[in-house]
């Protein structure tokens, strides 16, 4: 991981709330993991003050700006706007300058068997796999792609993936794209058909619980990327954890997102309560 | 033709600093999880998260929010405990060579002077920031730092049981600050740091819930700098010992700022997480003021408030 004070190369809106922004880096893709994130935090960026975590998209690489410097090696983000970060995110432009903090956190674990791969995205949720894809193609393995959103505008750079060579199959909640449903309906169909199949999913909690929900019936190992409010990302302000698994009030179980995740093999965490964030503390509390 | 470079080291309770830049217990970790970003011995001191006797698992989520040049944090001071502290985290202090202050804290009195027994014999450790702003739970929650008397209590428990440099870390959550920084300098602290975050609150306005799940939070970063200053100024005009000021430092000139109206070091903490080299830029920063100003000493520039 490294800090790099780098520029934007360019920052476009690819979906209406959904941008991709490409960042110099140099050095950054040998080191980056499918899975992992970094933080970034424009240099210019009053009235926000901390850097935001984004799940790293893709790397690569643009030939020199003249004859006889070094190729111009990149990261990319996808992000969506929801908030004053993101959208002042969303204001800047080719040239301006960044902060950006990583690779960072831990990503997935490639287990090389000859398991169906199967990939869930729901969502800005897609993000995370795009490198994973990249890896388990590599390796020689055949990769699945289930992508689910809300409407045709949450469906994101499925045809980056079909280029890759991987098997997509999109759902949108209102039908506007692809089959008409939940994402989680199409895993089931799925799971049913290959008799060996290992997930990777990455989306909104209630997605992830429901996907938890079809893998641990069907004993099909699942790993999640989780996404927790960050100050640090590097595991030293707490701020960031989960529960895991066995959590209770008397022995408790917290997981560091940004340390220990983002991407959680699913039998660590405690999904009975991964999506309640209902205070249990006196107020006033020792800080 | 090279100018002597200016000095930058301080004493704080008889203790060397080869600079006044240490870190915020708690924004830092134990140190090791910023050795990436930040060369540790370039650092005056290390200064550990909190640390309590038994390993403490810390508040329910969300436990930060950013609000306006400031951040709200319920951490609930999740730490490994004292023994794991010593066992697993100290062998990492002894290749720097730069003093390690141990922030810890307790829930009742007597749990405050077991941890302060427990790190009296270790060598990695050079002193201990006491934090006071915790509630004593056999006393109905009251806050010890919010209370002379029981500020004094801990104060003289702890020196009772630990012979090294003990810095009290005083809450500004009081009315007047200087009542507790006297109770603390009498009951025997060698040196005081000020201050620990300002309790907050935030509302999300669409779930109508608090934006932690703790409900109120402290309050960190550039937004409470002002108080900040206003109150280590107090405090040192209080005072014979030494202060460290802490408070939404982000740049060598918001460090400058506590150390003319007094302070003898500086700690910095949000600033961490913004940028995880912020503390050497401050040192660089501050070495550079001194040359512009032509001044050969930090020691020149400490307590020049001039009124
Ligand atoms: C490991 C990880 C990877 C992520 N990857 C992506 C990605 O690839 N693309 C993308 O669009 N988003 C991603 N997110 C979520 C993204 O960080 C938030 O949407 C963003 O921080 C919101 O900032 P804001 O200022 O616009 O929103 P605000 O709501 O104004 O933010 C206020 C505060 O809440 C935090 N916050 C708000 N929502 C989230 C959230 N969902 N997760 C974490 N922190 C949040 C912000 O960091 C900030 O401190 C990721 C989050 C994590 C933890
Ligand atoms: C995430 C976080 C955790 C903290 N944990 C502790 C702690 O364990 N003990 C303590 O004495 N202060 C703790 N503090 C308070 C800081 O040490 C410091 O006093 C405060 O943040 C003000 O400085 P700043 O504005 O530079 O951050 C914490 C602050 C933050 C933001
Ligand atoms: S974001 Fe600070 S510990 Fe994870």
């Amino acid at each position: 991981m490294k800090n790099y004070q780098t520029i934007i190369l360019s920052n476009l809106e690819i979906s209406p709330g959904y941008w991709r922004m490409r960042i110099l880096a140099p050095g950054f893709a040998a080191a980056a993991a499918p899975g992992q994130f970094v933080m970034l935090r424009p240099e210019l960026a009053l009235p926000t003050m901390l850097r935001r975590p984004f799940g790293i998209f893709r790397t690569g690489c643009l030939p020199p700006e003249c004859a006889g410097l070094p190729p111009r090696e990149y990261m990319e983000i996808l992000y969506k706007i929801v908030g004053q970060g993101t959208r002042i995110m969303s204001d800047l432009h080719a040239g301006d300058r960044v902060e950006l903090l990583g690779p960072l956190g831990r990503g997935f674990t490639i287990n090389d068997t000859s398991c169906a791969k199967i990939l869930v995205g729901g969502g800005i949720g897609l993000v995370p796999l795009f490198l994973l894809a990249e890896a388990l193609i590599d390796k020689g393995h055949q990769v699945r792609l289930l992508m689910g959103g809300r409407t045709r505008d949450d469906v994101l750079a499925v045809t980056e993936f079909e280029r890759l060579g991987v098997e997509t199959y999109v759902s949108t909640d209102d039908g506007s794209l692809g089959e008409e449903g939940l994402v989680t309906k199409v895993l089931e169909r799925k799971l049913s058909k290959y008799p060996c199949a290992e997930v990777y999913a990455c989306g909104p909690m209630p997605m992830l619980a429901a996907v938890e929900r079809i893998c641990s019936e069907r004993n099909v190992p699942l790993q999640v990327s989780l996404e927790s409010h960050m100050a640090c990302g590097v595991g030293a302000c707490l701020g960031c954890v989960v529960k895991g698994a066995g959590h209770s009030d008397q022995r408790p179980n917290y997981l560091c997102t940004c340390k220990e995740g983002p991407v959680f093999a699913a039998g660590q965490l405690d999904w009975g309560r991964a999506v309640n964030t209902e205070g249990g503390c006196p107020e006033g509390g020792c800080r | 033709m090279n100018a002597k470079r200016p000095s930058l080291a301080v004493n704080v309770a008889g203790i060397e600093l080869r600079n006044p830049v240490m870190p915020a217990s708690g924004t830092f970790g134990y140190g090791e999880e910023y050795s990436a970003f930040v060369d540790l011995k370039k650092l005056g001191a290390i200064v550990t998260k909190g640390l309590s006797l038994n390993p403490k698992a810390g508040n329910p989520m969300p436990r930060i929010a950013e609000t306006t040049s400031g951040m709200l944090n319920a951490i609930g001071l999740q730490n490994v405990g004292v023994d794991t502290f010593v066992e697993k985290k100290c062998p990492y202090y002894r290749v720097l060579d730069t003093p390690v202050f141990a922030n810890f804290f307790g829930n009742t009195l007597e749990e405050y002077g077991e941890v302060a027994r427990r790190l009296a014999d270790v060598p990695e450790v050079t002193a201990l920031e006491l934090n006071i702003s915790c509630p004593n739970v056999k006393q109905g929650g009251i806050v010890f730092g919010t209370d002379p008397k029981a500020a004094a209590e801990v104060v003289s428990l702890v020196r009772k049981h630990n012979d090294k440099p003990l810095i009290v870390k005083l809450s500004p959550n009081v009315t007047d600050i200087t009542v507790i920084a006297r109770a603390v300098e009498e009951a025997g602290a060698d040196a005081i740091s000020c201050i620990n975050t300002l309790t907050g609150m935030a509302i999300d306005i669409r779930t109508r819930k608090p934006k932690i799940a703790n409900r109120t939070g402290g309050l960190s970063g550039p937004a409470i700098r002002p108080v900040a200053v206003r109150m280590v100024h107090q405090v040192v005009q209080a005072v014979k010992i030494p202060v460290i000021g802490i408070g939404g430092i982000m740049t060598a000139s918001d460090a400058l700022e506590f150390l003319i109206v007094g302070a003898r070091a500086v700690q910095v903490g949000t600033a961490n997480f913004i940028d995880p080299a912020a503390m050497l830029a401050i040192i660089d920063g501050i070495e550079a003021f001194l040359v512009e100003e032509g001044l050969e000493d930090i020691n020149q520039v400490i307590g020049s408030l001039s009124l």
